[in-house]
């Protein structure tokens, strides 16, 4: 007797391409949106046309930017690392403490706080992968735990008596320009990362990892590892962040960066990487990080109050993720069909 | 009771009774080293210290359970609490329920703005209230313009309502007792209290199951913008100055509460009394360093720590439970 057994056609699953078609889309959505901004601030707002302006925009993204990278790696995987700010703030404790002591050498202090990040990314790599418990609860843990070790450290004092050198030479430009070379360190990590999510076996396993770790685990990612990995990324790229801090303020002080992962945590999901993972790019991350800054700073030279501005953020953030999910509704009901359950978990 | 219900409630009487216990150790390690810790005025401080936490954490357990998060409260806090300044400025006779019945319902309302966008756009809730973070608190400093509210601009009436007591109790401290007992009733006696486990539990099968979902969901939020409301009023007649700060960054601080408290980050279980001793046992940490002779810069880093033996006690737990459920090797016992 013969059994037909039903043959399942590999068909590309429509709900993905759909949703492929929308992200494209966001991508470029926030690239127009960041254009149009420019644009349209520098023909109505006196100054917003002026290259300082720009310098002073770049200044105060770099820190933004630089964390947004690993971040978004991370939230691509379905992971969240809310200690980033905290990681600042105990490398500047760290680095103001050491130049108390005495170490005086420029590298060296750099050094000693890029491996203090590797160290405080790991600890939150080791709870995640090793002892299984969700990233969210985590990392408020060591938020508080890192930010309280920052107090330990240095107290409510401030070290301020770096050379002046150093903290000239940390926001100087590039020469004939106004562009702080920093900046240059930011495109290069931006590369470097924008290489390793997109054009890379463990790139795409970061996606496959968001979509469905178990499934990527049994399909041979090494799921676990590379977790731990990208929360070591994340502290050392921090940490690196709060070396430019210190410098930039020329202040190292335990209350660096408070509140930072917030800011940072928008600029990602503003930017479409999907907060269950699976879903986003780092072009979108880095319109992003680029379009809050500038609309912030153009906002502010046109007089309306900086503090109206965190409305424009907020606002922005809930249409970035209702917008999207409102269209596809639309269209799902079009077509009389029910609209795609979306997972309804923090 | 079968035997793996016995199993599973054990475990939760356990993670309650364990909270009680770090809290009870903390204050006797405490008392035993100055007697003055357990002083009728430090008693009064310390539950006057943790009211306002407390009740933001029952509300933020309430939606926690239901596998979503509320990172707004900070922000309703702050508005509730400049609202009611500004109402008593324009009406200094303003009875104190309905001062109390306006921030309750300007926290609803921000609360139904939250889950109504979850509810009906089916977003996730870390990002909308991410996002209303923002707008609330961008609506309180446009509204307030760098204004601040002082005592002097509120009657004497209100602001005695932060510092009366019945009977050596703080009358704040009643209000979150209140609000404490009422949640947990309804927690776990009412059907749609225990649909809200469910929910957190597994929400595709509740919504298989016949509950609604959306609906429980937006009102769970509700509940926690209300109690938000509730708590920047009780910080207003606390405090007594009020500017468009009050409650910023708080938000963390109560999610981490609930977590100490036995309140699974992913929902399903765990208790608003569980909650709410993990907000005690916060504030408490912060009183007694400095009483143990630790420098209280260490307060913070206690908090990290307690948080992460917190769910790394909750993982163990659960590992446990699970072995015992499916009726394998029962080590340990």
């Amino acid at each position: 007797m013969v059994v037909d057994t039903p043959v399942r056609e590999p068909v590309t699953p429509p709900s993905r391409t759909r949703a492929r078609g929308v992200l494209g889309s966001w991508d470029l959505l926030v690239v127009v949106a960041l254009i149009a901004v420019i644009i349209v601030g520098s023909l109505t707002i006196d100054g917003v046309g002026n290259p300082r302006f720009y310098r002073f925009v770049i200044l105060e993204a770099i820190p933004i930017a630089l964390i947004a990278l690993p971040m978004t790696l991370i939230v691509i995987t379905g992971e969240i690392d809310l200690s980033v700010a905290s990681t600042v703030g105990l490398t500047c404790s760290v680095m103001g403490w050491l130049w108390q002591a005495g170490v005086t050498s420029l590298p060296l202090l750099i050094a000693i706080s890029l491996a203090l990040g590797a160290v405080l990314g790991a600890v939150n790599g080791v709870f995640v992968t090793v002892f299984g418990l969700p990233s969210l609860a985590v990392t408020i843990g060591t938020l508080a735990l890192y930010r309280g070790l920052a107090y330990v450290v240095l107290g409510d004092r401030a070290v301020a008596d770096y050379p002046i050198s150093w903290t000239t030479n940390m926001i100087a430009p590039i020469p004939g320009t106004v562009v702080p070379w920093f900046v240059l360190v930011v495109a290069v990590l931006a590369v470097l990362f924008g290489v390793l999510l997109h054009a890379t076996p463990i790139g795409r396993g970061l996606y496959a990892i968001g979509n469905n770790a178990e499934a990527s685990a049994y399909s041979g990612i090494a799921v676990l590892k590379t977790k731990f990995w990208l929360f070591v990324a994340t502290g050392v790229v921090a940490a690196l962040a709060g070396v430019f801090w210190t410098f930039r303020f020329a202040s190292a002080r335990a209350d660096n960066a408070n509140g930072l992962e917030l800011s940072v945590v928008a600029a990602v999901l503003l930017g479409g990487v999907s907060i269950f993972g699976g879903r986003g790019g780092l072009l979108g991350v880095v319109a992003a990080v680029a379009l809050l800054g500038t609309l912030r700073n153009a906002l502010q030279l046109a007089d309306v109050p900086a503090n109206a501005l965190t409305i424009v953020t907020g606002t922005l953030l809930i249409a970035s993720v209702v917008g999207p999910n409102v269209v596809r509704m639309a269209r799902g009901r079009l077509r009389r069909r029910p609209p795609p359950a979306e997972r309804t978990q923090p | 009771m079968t035997a793996p219900t016995a199993a599973v409630h054990r475990v939760f009487v356990v993670r309650e009774l364990g909270i009680a216990l770090a809290l009870v150790l903390l204050v006797g390690v405490t008392f035993a080293v100055n007697t003055r810790f357990l002083s009728a005025q430090n008693i009064k401080d310390l539950l006057l210290g943790s009211t306002i936490l407390a009740i933001l954490a029952v509300g933020q357990a309430i939606v926690i359970i239901t596998r979503n998060v509320d990172l707004s409260v900070g922000s309703i806090l702050g508005l509730a609490a400049f609202a009611t300044g500004n109402l008593f400025v324009g009406n200094p006779g303003l009875p104190i329920p309905v001062a109390l019945l306006a921030g309750i319902g300007l926290g609803a309302l921000c609360g139904a703005v939250n889950g109504g966008l979850i509810a009906a756009a089916r977003v996730p809730a870390l990002v909308v209230t991410l996002g209303t973070l923002y707008v609330f608190r961008g609506i309180d400093y446009t509204w307030a313009t760098g204004r601040q509210i002082n005592a002097a601009d509120m009657p004497h009436d209100f602001l005695a309502l932060g510092t009366r007591t019945v009977l050596g109790v703080p009358v704040l401290a009643l209000f979150a007792v209140v609000v404490l007992i009422v949640a947990g009733v309804f927690l776990k006696s009412y059907r749609s209290g225990r649909e809200l486990y469910a929910i957190g539990s597994d929400p595709d099968a509740a919504r298989l199951y016949g509950i609604p979902v959306g609906r429980r969901v937006f009102w769970a939020f509700v509940a926690s913008g209300a109690l938000a409301g509730l708590a920047g009023v009780l910080h207003a007649a606390r405090f007594g100055t009020i500017d468009a700060n009050a409650g910023l960054g708080s938000e963390l601080n109560v999610v981490a509460a609930v977590v100490v408290g036995g309140v699974a980050i992913f929902g399903g279980s765990g208790s608003v009394y569980g909650a709410a001793l993990g907000a005690v046992l916060l504030t408490t940490i912060g009183s007694a360093l400095p009483v143990l002779g630790i420098n209280p810069f260490w307060q913070r880093a206690a908090v990290g720590v307690l948080i992460l033996a917190a769910i790394g006690l909750d993982r163990s737990l659960a590992v446990r439970l699970a072995r015992r459920l499916r009726g394998g090797s029962d080590r340990g016992r």
